[in-house]
């Protein structure tokens, strides 16, 4: 009953048990922190607007995106995934979510910024049906805890408008 | 002579009993091991609750080590979302985000397509030949929790697959010679 094996035995589950305890307790601590974030984005230029060789349109944009994300990290948070995607409907789809631009904050001094910007990403629609179409840009936020459950959130920004024509 | 004959009965009699109750025993962790899991399985929703990450593709965020909870629901995938699926032809399921969806309006379903925090480019290339877009059906899960480091002892395991057989070796050894 003492003996060296089960003495360590025990030490280990005990430690175990307490270190898991600990990453529950860190991860519900994050439902503590009430976020105000806030942001704006600005659609500074069209820089080109084609349809492709296989008849799906395709835009390319200069944004300014503004956004001070820092009532969002609390002390078990690693790192902020923010992206920005355009969302709009066609005819033939209820639903399209393209993803324009992303960004990795590691920390809350880089969570205030504004940058110039072209879409990182490919703005290409299933079909033709970009011309004139209204769509919504959401910037969304992914918080990446050291430990624990992840939360997600966004900030949808609406009345952005493509031209009627190519260009 | 009847008395040593009953002796010697009564000791084989008690070792194949202790036996019998030791073997019983790892029985029963093996089982209850297994309700678990399966149980994680049907709360979750997903056909594996727990992975780990293998690949550098979602730096800084996931290391290699790191073990992932997921949690599957029939709400329809977003973008921006975590998720782990399978591709044909490839064994090892991979962990990424989620950068486009497309839902259709009549048939309700969804295309997606996918693309490591760390990579350059979307996982076109990764998918099976002729597949542009994944469907929700390819989906095992998403991401919610996280636990960093925890994963390393089942990437060691796969990787020196020695170290899998001392260890289950080791265990067999204390079970037998355990005396209680």
């Amino acid at each position: 009953m003492h003996s060296f094996g089960y003495r360590a035995n025990a030490l280990l589950t005990f430690a175990v048990t307490i270190l898991a305890l600990m990453c529950a307790i860190a991860s519900l601590s994050d439902n503590l922190n009430t976020p105000s974030p806030s942001a704006q984005i600005e659609i500074l230029n069209i820089n080109w607007f084609q349809k492709q060789p296989h008849g799906n349109d395709e835009v390319s944009l200069t944004l300014n995106i503004t956004a001070d994300l820092q009532s969002l990290f609390t002390w078990n948070t690693k790192q902020l995934f923010i992206f920005v995607a355009a969302e709009y409907e066609t005819p033939k789809n209820a639903l399209n979510q393209v993803s324009l631009w992303d960004a990795i904050i590691p920390a809350k001094e880089f969570a205030k910024f504004s940058i110039h910007t072209s879409n990182k990403y490919r703005f290409i629609d299933q079909g033709h049906n970009l011309r004139s179409k209204e769509f919504n840009l959401t910037l969304h936020w992914h918080v990446m805890p050291k430990t624990g459950k992840m939360f997600a959130n966004k900030i949808v920004m609406s009345g952005y408008r493509l031209p009627e024509d190519y260009r | 002579m009847g008395w040593i004959g009953e002796s010697i009965e009564s000791v084989k009699s008690m070792k194949i009993r202790d036996s019998l109750f030791q073997f019983i025993t790892l029985g029963m962790i093996v089982s209850s091991a297994l309700i678990i899991w399966k149980g994680l399985m049907c709360i979750t929703g997903s056909e594996s609750p727990v992975v780990v990450v293998l690949s550098e593709s979602m730096e800084p965020g996931f290391q290699r080590g790191d073990i992932l909870f997921l949690q599957m629901s029939k709400d329809p995938i977003r973008t921006g979302e975590i998720v782990v699926f399978n591709i044909q032809g490839r064994d090892i399921p991979i962990v990424h985000r989620v950068i486009e969806v497309h839902e259709q309006r009549q048939s309700g379903e969804v295309r997606i397509l996918t693309k490591g925090d760390n990579n350059d480019v979307d996982d076109r290339m990764l998918y099976a030949q002729g597949q542009f877009w994944l469907k929700q059906e390819h989906i095992m899960g998403r991401a919610v929790g996280f636990l960093p480091y925890v994963g390393w002892a089942t990437i060691i395991m796969t990787e020196k697959p020695i170290i899998k057989y001392i260890l289950i070796g080791a265990l067999g050894l204390l079970v037998i010679t355990s005396k209680d």
